[in-house]
């Protein structure tokens, strides 16, 4: 009776991509399918909608929802036929969390990571030193490693898409320049990379140097963050959320990188 | 509905009833996305959220509802309701949910 819950909850827990098919209106209301494409025994499919065609469809057409992670209501005929009414089907998808990467194991490293939990996000913070890469001081992050830029991304460079994150807050040209020019090579959607205009033009002129191209250069928000006046680690960390959501969504909200001046202005009194 | 599993995980171990309400459909402004679940055990208590607040006192009564009757529905809330007083989004859109047992 609940194997279709348990399908769907351990896929949602282990962070794989899973659909619920729910029949909303017509004959068989409530009847369900989960679909686990990426289950350990291969793509599992558990449950029926009512009839094999019907299940066939709407697998197929799921796929494709999973994949742009979308969830709404879909119409078919009883065997699933296109164009019809006879049945309504919600095709919920359920995507695995987005990932945000952080470089640099600093304060603002760790009220980023939290604001991020918030958000949803699996956060990975990375350091070489082993002395500040430690569970214990960020222990809200999903992983802690102890690694240079390369290594991080030879694990994730892959799977970034349009939802994930690369925040790199190192000041640092040993982990910054390597940090950018790998996070520029893959298709995440958003990346930030902390420090002064002034730091930022000495890295402009370093990533110039090692080849860095000039339209992964423009994928860049540095300074990092939207321009609210922002000063604590945990408001720094609201500010660069902020403008990831902003990212996404493809909403204007006025942007450091897009202004001029001191990033830290006198409060009016 | 990823929000509460853990709370349903834990209602699932002490055997309790559950009716799960989940938003399917937004017309016009809407305040969640299809997908935002809530649910209802046998003894009240209310997890998750479908609305701004908006309908969750009414979406409680037809979970209840539900329990005792262990069918399966959709219920849509809309500004355009004709009774004067009855319960509506602020916002002007129209949700429509679809509440059953939690029996699968």
């Amino acid at each position: 009776m609940s194997e279709l819950y348990e399908q769907l909850r351990d896929a949602i827990t282990d962070e794989r991509p899973v659909v619920l098919a729910t029949v909303i209106e017509g004959p068989n209301a409530g009847a369900k399918l989960v679909l686990d494409p990426e289950c350990a025994d291969g793509f599992v499919s558990v449950g029926t909608l009512g009839n094999p065609g019907l299940d066939r469809v709407v697998s197929r057409d799921s796929v494709g929802e999973l994949a742009a992670g979308r969830s709404g209501v879909r119409h078919y005929g009883p065997e699933g036929q296109a164009n019809e009414q006879h049945v309504s089907v919600f095709v919920e998808s359920f995507a695995p969390p987005p990932i945000m990467l952080v470089f640099g194991a600093v304060d603002f490293t760790a009220a980023l990571a939290r604001a991020a939990k918030l958000l949803g996000f699996k956060v990975v913070v990375a350091d070489a030193r082993s002395m500040f890469a430690t569970v214990k001081r960020f222990p809200m992050a999903d992983q802690v490693m102890v690694a240079w830029p390369d290594e991080v991304f030879d694990v994730y460079a892959e799977r970034l898409g349009h939802h994930d994150a690369v925040c790199i807050l190192t000041h640092d040209p040993k982990f910054d320049v390597p940090a950018v020019q790998r996070a520029v090579a893959t298709e995440v959607g958003y990346i930030g990379v902390m420090g002064s205009r002034r730091t930022h033009a000495t890295r402009l002129k370093r990533l110039a140097e090692v080849g860095v191209p000039q339209q992964g250069i423009d994928r860049l928000m540095a300074p990092i963050g939207l321009d609210i006046g922002s000063r604590t680690p945990e408001e720094t960390a609201v500010s660069v959320c902020a403008e990831i959501i902003a990212n996404r969504t493809g909403h204007a909200a006025p942007s450091l990188r897009d202004s001029d001046g001191p990033i830290h202005r006198q409060a009016p009194t | 509905m990823k929000e509460i599993l853990a709370d349903l995980d834990t209602w699932r171990a002490q055997g309790r009833k559950v009716a799960i309400a989940r938003v399917v459909n937004v017309e016009g402004s809407g305040p969640r996305d299809p997908g935002a679940a809530m649910a209802v055990s046998d003894s009240g208590d209310v997890i998750g959220s479908v609305s701004g607040g908006c309908v969750e006192g009414a979406v409680v009564t037809e979970a209840l509802a539900i329990l005792e009757t262990g069918e399966r529905k959709m219920v849509s809330f809309g500004y355009s309701d004709d009774e004067a007083f009855a319960v509506g989004l602020t916002c002007g859109g129209t949700i429509h949910l679809f509440i059953e047992p939690l029996d699968w």
